[in-house]
């Protein structure tokens, strides 16, 4: 494969519920080592496109494509095999697992152990090493042994995002990464995702423009389904179609 | 801090209680060949019991599929393991292997149904291929025996030598010995990186698939292990007792085998060993008091643990092979 391919790419991607059109001919490109932002009012359907670029939603027409590789029907564990990897708007961790656990599957599945039926998990030193690693790069080291249903909300949100990292992504999506997370924890959720290995392309989607400026050096606009603009942060500031798009609706929070 | 070991201090000290009380357990179960000669059928009922828990365990409580008919795999296994002994060879190891076999093949072919849907598809799908196979049963009269089930049987003494006697000496000793293995393998399994695997899927199957866990595939594999198990221990009823009927495929079993778990708990292996335990003790006092009254009284001690949590008989052992635990 050649090297100017773009990390992430679709095509016309559309996706229909009934008569609602929640993604309209979509094609967007994400660079290799990316800084990219999604945003757009509630009800947009960033989530949606997500969802489909990840594999839990299969569009109704239109193709995705992981560095020129088609992966429109590929099985959401395999995306992640190929290195596509994802978060949660809201958690979506292993309640009755720890940290150190939780990170600990997603490291032993990455090596290719997962299906091992006759090996000790606990006693694999590759799996321990590389989860404490994560659970220090992460701040959650002093609650790497805790069940993950009692942790702090702020902790859960950085779990959420290590989780991703623990499959080595080479694109990761970020879904609202500081939704939820009060005013004085959302440095630390910031702190880290700025901090991610500069190789992998992310894909922001997130309200909270702060975060969006500070991270972003590129952004594209969603509305009603429909790609709006895509440009720099400054073109996007200074662009009348979104500023009409933010300040003409209520319904955005 | 590279190399820290899952093992915590704290939890290294908690994995050596959960050590003893384990060894104590298997103590208790041998020593009970001595201590109650006289009881050693019931004993042989419960260590059939139990791993019939075990492997609904593995199913409900490490990889959270519900499961009303489980009996199917342990009905299949009782006749295939009753058949072999009829008309192929009267070898009870052969005939167990045979059980387990049939019921692990079942398995798999019935995992793909219950694959995907909610908890309420799965409780009907199971129950579902459970009465089909009871019906099959009880209509291939030529095969087996129908309503008057398989009669007949013989089995040779295991490795020739220990004969079943009537006093269930050997059959105890073999049902405890099979429960043994099982519990060692299962022990394994559920503490390998595919028995955390498991654990996410039941916990979030959603994001189990995103983090690149094969839900399918882990969901086939423990489903046939699990029965697998299951056909083991009706094959270990039909060896034991010489006798199979259509009983084994009976609703009750499916539910009884449910209650037996829920009731010494799920996810933590020996939960199905304590619950047959108290089950089968519970039921041998209440009916020689009041024979009438025992599901009575089963009925009532189950609606009070649901009800006053899942504070269960067996806490103590609770969290036995998680990570830090022997292996």
């Amino acid at each position: 494969m050649n090297a100017t391919l773009p990390a992430l790419e679709t095509q016309h991607l559309n996706k229909q519920f009934g008569g609602l059109v929640a993604t309209r001919d979509v094609s967007f490109t994400l660079l290799r080592g990316a800084r990219h932002a999604l945003i757009g009012p509630n009800g947009a359907g960033k989530t949606t496109f997500v969802n489909q670029l990840s594999g839990v939603l299969q569009p109704s027409s239109g193709s995705i494509a992981l560095y020129g590789q088609d992966i429109t029907r590929l099985r959401p564990d395999l995306r992640v095999r190929a290195g596509l990897a994802r978060t949660f708007q809201i958690n979506q961790l292993f309640r009755d697992l720890t940290p150190r656990e939780t990170l600990g599957i997603a490291v032993a599945q990455r090596l290719g152990s997962g299906g091992r039926l006759w090996r000790s998990f606990a006693r694999d030193p590759a799996i321990a090493a590389e989860s404490a690693a994560l659970l220090a790069e992460f701040r959650l080291d002093d609650v790497a042994d805790t069940r993950t249903a009692s942790l702090a909300y702020g902790k859960q949100r950085l779990l959420e995002i290590a989780l991703a990292i623990a499959a080595r992504p080479k694109v990761l999506l970020l879904d609202e990464p500081a939704a939820g997370v009060p005013e004085d924890e959302r440095h630390e959720i910031l702190g880290v995702v700025k901090a991610l290995p500069a190789d992998v392309a992310i894909l922001l989607i997130e309200h909270d423009m702060d975060l969006v400026f500070a991270f972003a050096d590129r952004i594209s606009v969603l509305v009603e389904g429909a790609l709006l603009v895509e440009g720099t942060p400054a073109e996007i500031a200074a662009d009348a179609r979104v500023k009409a798009v933010y300040l003409g609706s209520s319904d955005h929070g | 801090m590279q190399t820290t070991p899952f093992a915590i201090p704290s939890k290294a000290a908690g994995a050596g209680r959960t050590f003893a009380l384990e060894a104590l357990f298997w103590a208790a179960a041998v020593a009970a060949i001595f201590l109650a000669p006289r009881r050693l059928l019931l004993l042989n009922e419960i260590a059939i019991l139990g791993l019939f828990a075990l492997s609904l365990d593995l199913v409900l409580g490490y990889a959270g599929i519900v499961s009303l008919g489980h009996a199917a795999f342990f009905g299949l296994g009782a006749y295939s393991a009753g058949l072999l002994l009829l008309h192929v060879t009267t070898n009870p190891l052969w005939a167990l292997f045979a059980a387990a076999l049939s019921g692990g093949v079942l398995g798999f072919a019935t995992s793909f149904l219950v694959l995907r849907g909610t908890d309420l598809t799965r409780l009907m799908v199971t129950l579902g291929v459970s009465l089909l196979l009871g019906e099959a049963a009880n209509k291939l009269h030529d095969l087996t025996g129908g309503a008057d089930g398989l009669q007949g049987i013989t089995a040779a003494p295991v490795f020739g030598l220990f004969r079943f006697d009537l006093a269930g000496h050997t059959a105890y000793v073999l049902s405890l010995a099979m429960l043994f293995a099982c519990v060692l393998v299962a022990r394994r399994i559920t503490a390998s990186p595919f028995g955390m695997t498991l654990r996410t899927i039941r916990d979030n199957p959603l994001r189990a698939a995103a983090i690149g866990v094969p839900v399918t595939r882990r969901l086939v594999a423990v489903y046939t292990i699990a029965a697998l198990f299951a056909g083991l221990a009706g094959g270990l009823l039909a060896v034991t007792t010489q006798f199979v009927s259509l009983d084994v495929f009976d609703f009750a079993r499916s539910a009884d085998v449910m209650l037996v778990l829920i009731l010494g708990g799920t996810g933590y292996l020996y939960g199905g060993l304590l619950g047959a335990v108290a089950f089968k003790v519970l039921q041998d006092v209440i009916s020689t008091l009041t024979p009438q009254y025992w599901r009575f009284w089963i009925g009532l001690l189950l609606v009070a643990l649901m009800i006053a949590g899942r504070d269960r008989l067996g806490a103590v052992f609770k969290r036995v092979p998680r990570a830090g635990g022997p292996s």
